[in-house]
């Protein structure tokens, strides 16, 4: 009866999202891709055939999609069981080690490089270790440019993904069921194929499909660390933008890329329709059980080492390197540099040079904080709705908003996968007028930042808010609730945990600084990014010294950052 | 009726330009690349005596910022465009981006870096990429360093040399061109094919190859490709004072090339006068002195001194490789490909 007014409410719903999609997405966009094929001087057509003819574009293309899926398997089969841990148990200093590795999410390539060069490096610790006990004269362990430092890295800055959005879901998966299964005489591993798995199919396909797209666009990791014999899709739009100004080639492959992307959410948005199910969601105290006996001390001791070995131990390795004397010693003693300093982290609050540019370490902090908390607000007030929209109708049966859901949630995550060096390049030529004169506004920045968190707020929400029982919404509208009265107190409260994800999602990619580069930024207010690449750029001990200083605080910001999010669960609206 | 209230549009369109154009001479916009910096003293003194106030926005490395102004040339985000290099000045020039301007001080700078004559682009600073080396190693090992191009192919220099993918670091780029410069465009693939044959270390960016696989830092290749500035950094950025640089710079006859900056007025611009005194100023002692100690690059006017860091420590070479602007744009794509095909295949 009121299917009417249910799908304009849909579209309501829709409004904000799309709205801002539009002015600073779609817009952008298409006048970077305009001017690009006003260049082009054999026609539209000519590009799209140099791309798709070329050899050594398919070999991109097809590198880029093989080593997306690789890193993807790689990252599930570490994260999943890892989420398994995180649901299943209690115990002491769980929040410190998942916002422990939550912080690979936000660091900048160049130090992640670093880190992974302090353990893994020709004079890393690992090496120096294997060469002074077998007596080698060489570095055995050859990591940096090679493909295993592109998988690895991949992992490093993607399992949080998997550990976050599947882990929670999980986390309030009746276990009843399972017991129920059991019961009845299904074996352990028949209860987690046939009942736990296709269960958590949509936190699952969710998560695969965001590491995916994040690997697939991958730009720093493959540079820096895969090296030049690797190129994804998005190096060689940089290369044919930046280094050859071929403007047209370069919107074609991020034509070439964006459809890439459109296509797997499109996949995605047709699976998790089929796959998602209402499901009874238990608070986290009654699903979760204190770890017992030595079996699964055993296992979660196994877990939490693979973890923490993989996660953790290069972001030690960096932060140890800050507080040790870089001066290394001579190649010929092979040995590890040591004595402890705290020179690096003093010298960061000293303007030496009497720069114009220089910011104290608080008041990048403070900039950096600033820009995360406007992306987290600006990000939920956006990805709420749309959530909302998202789930209510996919099982009401109102076939006009489920049309328009089917197209528009794809389109939520298209900023994922488009190039940011196209897109900064569209800012410039479409935010250029009065009202919207953006272009070397701070404001930009959020804005931006924005753009690549909604997906993961979306994505965040929407299993959860699928997975209300509709008899509870309906319960609530037959006793006279009004909608707004629903989503107060029957979809809010059910979903709490969920907002707390998709914050802490938005606040970490803020963090970590979407495309510094694809921006316009001024100088006088430098981010924590932003201020250790002024450092890292320039030779000299005490340049990199900083920048590690920097790098570590950077983590102790975004896991204090991320331990307080964590903390609003307490005072959470009682989390049923 | 109608009339008048276009009228009165017009005049309240006639006020609000004034007022703005009022406000206007004191406010200059610089757009420059992420390297740039300057003392805080040095700008408040151009404040000072001009009363214009100037806003810096940073744009992303050079080709980055370049093609940003290229784009909005239309409705520029900016007066002046300070950081195109040589690599990059057919690309800003074929564009017609840069008002010509016939600064006096030009009569300060020596010729070969006039690049462009008609002075749309006017240089201001350079730096050498030259091969930087551990002079540790080289004593401790009673190894000569390399005295040209050609010694880096003998045996025992073999697995000693890391340098930058020219397709993607602009360092890279530059010691490529050296090569290209030194053994000309037919000649340059054979000496990389000899030279990779020597186990050449190739990383795709200056601070993977400065900090992880330079000796002197984290790795153990003891020479790498840097900049002729390199040496004297050691010396301010050391952790402990030293007083001899642990690294030194190559400057074999034409073993390095020169990277020459350039500024250039944003054609567009309601500021015209402002952005002539900024070049003017660009191209004064006190600028020009400045230089160095920010941004480890060389000045352009003869008069200039250097900071005793520089004089001590670091030396210029006599000859550089060199290939014109010209050239680089018109074959940039065919020789890094070819390169790529010779060094990474």
């Amino acid at each position: 009866m009121n299917t009417r007014r249910s799908s304009a409410r849909g579209l309501f719903l829709w409004l904000p999202p799309l709205a801002f999609l539009a002015l600073f997405y779609f817009y952008p966009l298409g006048s970077i891709f305009a001017a690009s094929f006003q260049r082009a001087e054999g026609g539209m057509i000519a590009p799209f055939w140099e791309a798709l003819t070329s050899p050594s574009i398919r070999r991109v293309l097809t590198f880029t999609i093989g080593q997306a899926f690789l890193s993807t398997l790689l990252t599930l089969l570490i994260g999943l069981p890892g989420a398994y841990l995180l649901a299943r148990y209690r115990f002491r200093g769980k929040s410190l080690l998942q916002a422990l590795m939550g912080i690979p999410f936000v660091l900048p390539t160049l130090v992640v490089a670093a880190a992974f060069n302090a353990l893994l490096g020709p004079r890393g610790w690992v090496n120096l270790l294997l060469m002074s006990w077998f007596n080698l004269s060489q570095p055995p362990v050859q990591f940096v440019n090679s493909i295993w430092a592109i998988l690895v890295a991949h992992v490093f800055y993607n399992t949080t993904i998997v550990l976050r959005m599947v882990g929670d879901f999980w986390a309030h998966l009746d276990p009843r069921i399972n017991q129920a299964a059991q019961t009845l005489g299904a074996s352990r591993w028949g209860t987690l194929t046939r009942i736990t798995l296709p269960l958590l199919m949509p936190a699952i396909s969710a998560a695969a499909l965001l590491v995916f797209i994040f690997d697939f666009t991958s730009f720093g990791v493959v540079l820096i660390l895969g090296g030049p014999r690797y190129a994804t899709l998005e190096v060689e739009i940089y290369y044919q933008t930046i280094s050859l100004f071929n403007l047209p080639l370069a919107a074609v492959l991020s034509i070439l890329q964006l459809l890439c992307t459109l296509g797997l959410t499109v996949i995605y948005t047709r699976l998790s329709l089929r796959v998602s199910r209402p499901l009874s969601m238990r608070p986290q105290a009654y699903t979760q059980k204190p770890l017992s006996g030595w079996r699964s001390r055993l296992l979660a001791g196994a877990l939490i080492f693979l973890l923490a070995g993989l996660l953790i131990t290069p972001l030690i390795g960096l932060a140890a390197r800050s507080f040790t004397h870089l001066n290394l010693p001579a190649v010929s003693s092979r040995s590890a540099p040591s004595g402890l300093t705290l020179r690096y982290y003093q010298e960061l609050s000293i303007n030496r040079r009497e720069a114009l540019f220089y910011a104290p370490p608080i008041a990048s902090i403070g900039i950096s904080l600033g820009y995360a908390l406007a992306t987290v607000a600006l990000a939920l007030a956006l990805g709420l709705p749309a959530s909302w929209a998202l789930s209510r109708s996919s099982k009401s049966g109102e076939s006009t908003s489920e049309a328009l859901n089917r197209w528009l949630d794809p389109l939520m995550m298209l900023p994922l996968g488009t190039s940011a060096v196209t897109l900064g390049l569209g800012f410039i030529l479409a935010l250029g007028r009065p009202p919207l004169n953006l272009r070397a506004s701070p404001l930009l920045i959020p804005l931006a930042h924005t753009m690549v968190a909604l997906p993961f707020v979306v994505r965040s929400l929407t299993p959860a808010l699928r997975s209300i029982r509709p008899r509870l919404r309906e319960a609530a509208e037959v006793l006279g609730a009004a909608p707004h009265q629903v989503l107060r107190h029957v979809d809010l409260p059910l979903v709490g945990r969920a907002v707390l994800v998709a914050a802490t999602f938005a606040f970490t990619i803020s963090m970590g600084e979407f495309g510094a580069t694809a921006l316009i930024s001024r100088p006088e207010y430098p981010t924590i990014p932003m201020a250790i690449y002024r450092f890292i750029s320039q030779p000299g001990a005490l340049n990199y010294g900083q920048a590690l200083a920097l790098s570590t605080i950077l983590m102790v910001v975004t896991a204090s950052g991320m331990l307080l999010i964590e903390r609003f669960r307490m005072a959470e609206v009682g989390e049923f | 009726m109608e009339v008048n209230m276009k009228k009165g549009t017009l005049f309240l369109i006639l006020t609000l330009g004034l007022a703005l154009s009022a406000c206007a001479p004191r406010a200059l916009t610089v757009m420059t690349h992420d390297s740039f910096a300057v003392s805080e003293e040095v700008i408040q003194a151009f404040e000072q005596e001009t009363g214009i106030e100037v806003t810096f926005l940073e744009s992303g490395d050079t080709g980055t910022a370049l093609n940003k102004a290229i784009l909005s040339k239309d409705n520029p985000l900016a007066d002046v465009f300070y950081g195109v290099d040589n690599t990059f000045l057919s690309r800003a020039l074929d564009e017609d981006i840069f008002l010509r301007y016939d600064s006096p001080l030009l009569a300060n700078i020596p010729a070969e870096f006039k690049l462009d004559t008609q002075n749309r682009a006017l240089p201001v600073d350079y730096g050498d990429v030259c091969i930087n080396y551990d002079v540790g190693y080289f004593t401790e090992n009673n190894l000569l360093p390399p005295q040209s191009l050609e010694d880096l192919l003998k045996p025992e220099y073999k697995g000693l040399l890391v340098v930058q993918n020219p397709a993607t670091s602009s360092p890279g780029l530059a010691f490529l061109l050296a090569t290209i410069g030194y053994f000309g465009p037919d000649g340059y693939l054979d000496f990389w094919e000899s030279l990779n044959a020597n186990d050449l270390l190739v990383v795709n960016d200056w601070e993977n190859a400065y900090y992880s696989e330079f000796s002197v830092h984290g790795g153990t290749r003891p020479m790498v490709v840097s900049y002729g500035s390199s040496p004297p950094a050691e010396v301010i950025f050391a952790e402990t004072p030293i007083s001899e640089p642990p690294t030194a710079a190559l400057t074999a006859k034409r073993g390095c090339f020169r990277q020459i900056e350039f500024v250039g007025i944003l054609k567009g611009t309601r500021n015209r006068a402002q952005a002539e005194r900024w070049i003017d100023f660009m191209l004064s002692a006190r600028f020009q002195e400045d230089m160095p100690l920010q941004m480890f690059v060389y000045p352009v006017t003869r008069d200039a001194a250097l900071p005793a860091e520089f004089e001590k420590y670091s030396s210029i070479p006599d000859e550089t490789s060199v290939v014109s602007p010209e050239e680089i744009a018109a074959n940039r794509e065919v020789w890094i490909k070819a390169w790529t095909e010779a060094v990474l295949r």
